[in-house]
């Protein structure tokens, strides 16, 4: 974990950490198991079942996974959070940037899921919510040990600072 | 669920399961065994005769041995059963196929059906009515009802959000009133239909008074205090500003234009006639049905919180707690301005609409608004609105003109529209999260909107402020909330930071929202599911 400074003009000072790169391989192998046999199938089967000119129709899904492959790394570059002193920071997006700033004090729930994808990688997502249904803040792709300890810490603030509605 | 757990008669229902704001928590069992609620397994005892308001309860009715007092509803109220098939007999004689079959129908066997319909409803209405109890403790207000199906619903009182007395126009004749709900994170309210009127009053008396942080011993006659009036809207006031509602004329002009068109085409004057009907319609649902609900719209102040009271022929009278308040929202019409008049409306938690004043003049508003929000100054926060950056006519070319923003110590306000110019104003203790966001041509143009979130699913925007000023807003909001939430008011107001009923501290953050988390199968992840939201207040912990 090592803190990263993003190269932006909207910037808050704070000790950010980024997020395991296995995340970047598990949506990266999702994006070559949906592209990759659609290439397969368009260019083989329309170059071999018609012309050979028309497997240059494989291009397409193939130019789609090489720029897939890195808005993908892009997109998780940007993925962010920083613990402040009262608040969790989540800064996140590259042409939709967002950042969300949470004070402890309104969490209602901290929830830790795992999808069994996500359990192969070795990974699981932390979900904030406050009474606002408007909050979305949600770390995907941590590590499941530093899920753990997000959310104890994360619940154990939320009860000191605690402030319902 | 953990519906099974152990409690004990005094704090029953302060069990976790008990927190999670599923909608009104509700067991549905066929057998009455499975109630984890010892009080109510028992056989009922009768209620008292009606003419007991609850305040004359004997104290010692709550005590953990007897358990709580069950009382029943209003005896009229299975006769508002007695409609149903009635108006389903006058629906078949609507449908022509059935008119047909109806009337082919031998009319001594016609009358038979309909008595025997009537009566096997009202029987129906006769044994709910018997079976539908409910009963007020220290900390909840238990509904049980429920013929088939059996319903238990605990309210907890520390989680109500407003209670409003409901008098529909027949119930008026027949001298009873519905009472109606809030609690916090469900979606519709919860009614008991019907009580008597004194009963009703009282009820939500006590209710509001509990909630508000009054010891039960000291409830019961707190409740009630006498209102002071606020502000009265005049019915020729409210006449004029329905009057003057753009959306009127919006709706007249299109009627008679498009009567006239539908004229001109089919040169028929039935066709025309209907289309004007149609256009009349609409019409009337803006002017005259707003004006009987809105009609003498009085705002009262009394220790539990705001009394509306408002209507013509059916009154409504709701009262907001003012902790409870999530935002203010000023509406002011494009006509309205000339006369410097606005609209006041409240986001509460758990509440569709709230309404504060349907139409008030700058001084009216901000003594109402006063009270919710005691450290605004409405004039002042409408003076220091910054518009937003320039540069965000080229986002949205006329719209940007109408966005404003400002924040002082006490509120994020924001506001929007030129024609319809609304302004919402925050609370920082209210502010759920803060969120910054910037698109791609926002980007290009250092540009970027500022969320806040509330509790009442409302989110506030400033939009089109200048990117950096952006980030000096999310951030500096961040630090208002928080230092906001210590200068707030406790959940409970009335309480004022002393010891509450069961010894519950005041100013216990009450946790709602939807607590369920999913829970996939743990696998080799970390332990999974969610812990219970943050300080929800637990069995035996004071």
């Amino acid at each position: 974990m090592s803190v990263r400074q993003g190269a932006v003009e909207v910037e808050v000072d704070a000790d950010w950490r980024g997020i395991p790169r296995e995340l970047l391989r598990m949506r990266r192998l999702l994006l070559v198991l949906a592209l990759a046999p659609l290439a397969v199938v368009s260019g083989g089967l329309l170059g071999w079942l018609l012309t050979p000119a028309l497997a240059a129709c494989a291009v397409l899904p193939l130019a789609g996974l090489a720029w897939g492959w890195r808005v993908l790394e892009r997109n998780w570059r940007s993925w962010k959070y920083a613990e402040r002193a009262d608040d969790l920071l989540i800064s996140r997006g590259v042409l939709w940037r967002e950042l969300t700033i949470v004070p402890y004090g309104r969490m209602q729930l901290v929830e830790v899921t795992s999808g069994p994808l996500e359990r192969y990688f070795g990974l699981a997502s932390v979900r904030l919510r406050t009474a606002a249904a408007g909050t979305d803040a949600c770390i995907p792709g941590l590590d499941p040990r530093e899920a753990a300890r997000l959310r104890d810490r994360l619940t154990e603030l939320g009860e000191t600072r605690s402030a319902g509605l | 669920m953990s519906a099974g757990e152990g409690k004990s008669g005094n704090s029953a229902g302060e069990a976790d399961g008990v927190t999670v704001a599923a909608p009104s928590l509700s067991e549905s069992s066929l057998n009455e065994s499975s109630l984890s609620e010892p009080s109510l397994n028992e056989s009922p005892r009768t209620a008292p005769s009606r003419s007991r308001s609850p305040q004359s309860r004997p104290s010692g009715s709550r005590s953990p041995q007897s358990g709580p007092l069950e009382r029943r509803l209003h005896p009229v109220t299975p006769l508002r059963r007695a409609w149903a098939p009635l108006a389903f007999v006058a629906f078949l004689v609507k449908q022509d196929w059935a008119r047909d079959w109806l009337l082919g129908l031998d009319k001594a066997l016609l009358t038979a059906g309909v008595v025997l319909a009537v009566l096997a409803s009202v029987a129906y209405g006769v044994q709910s009515w018997r079976c539908t109890y409910y009963a007020l403790t220290d900390t909840e207000l238990r509904i049980r009802t429920g013929l088939l199906f059996r319903r238990t619903a605990h309210l907890r009182l520390d989680r109500i959000q407003a209670v409003e007395v409901a008098e529909p126009l027949l119930a008026r004749f027949l001298g009873v009133a519905k009472l109606k709900i809030d609690v916090i994170g469900t979606e519709n309210k919860d009614e008991l239909a019907f009580l008597g009127k004194k009963e009703a009053r009282a009820l939500r008396a006590e209710l509001l008074a509990l909630a508000a942080g009054f010891t039960p011993e000291t409830a019961g006659g707190a409740g009630e205090a006498p209102a002071r009036d606020l502000a009265r809207v005049a019915p020729r006031m409210l006449a004029v500003a329905v009057l003057l509602n753009t959306a009127v004329w919006m709706a007249v002009l299109s009627g008679v234009f498009g009567a006239v068109a539908v004229w001109w085409l089919s040169d028929s004057v039935l066709a025309a006639g209907a289309a004007l009907l149609s256009a009349g319609g609409a019409v009337w649902a803006v002017t005259g049905g707003r004006y009987l609900k809105e009609y003498d719209w009085t705002v009262g102040d009394s220790p539990d919180g705001l009394r509306l009271d408002h209507g013509l022929l059916d009154r409504q009278h709701e009262t907001v707690p003012p902790g409870r308040v999530q935002a203010v929202r000023i509406v002011r019409p494009l006509l309205w301005r000339m006369k410097g008049w606005m609209r006041v409306e409240l986001d509460v938690a758990g509440t569709s609409e709230g309404v504060l004043l349907p139409v008030t003049d700058p001084h009216t508003a901000q003594t109402v608004i006063a009270r919710i929000l005691p450290r605004t100054d409405l004039a002042a926060v409408r003076e220091g609105l910054r518009p937003a950056s320039r540069r965000a006519r080229w986002v949205a070319p006329v719209r940007w003109r109408g966005w404003r923003w400002t924040a002082d110590g006490t509120v994020f306000a924001a506001s929007k529209g030129l024609l319809t110019q609304t302004l919402t104003l925050v609370p920082h203790a209210k502010a759920q999260s803060v969120r910054l966001t910037q698109g791609p041509v926002k980007r290009l143009l250092k540009l970027a909107d500022v969320w806040v979130d509330t509790g009442a699913d409302t989110t506030v925007v400033a939009r089109g402020r200048d990117a950096q000023e952006a980030l000096a807003i999310v951030v500096g909001q961040a630090e208002r909330s928080r230092t906001g939430r210590r200068t707030a008011a406790p959940d409970r107001w009335m309480s004022g930071g002393g010891v509450v009923g069961d010894g519950q501290a005041s100013g216990r953050p009450v946790v709602d929202g939807p607590v369920v988390g999913r829970r996939p199968a743990v696998g080799r992840g970390p332990a999974v599911g969610g812990p219970d939201g943050s300080g929800a207040v637990k069995d035996g912990e004071a």
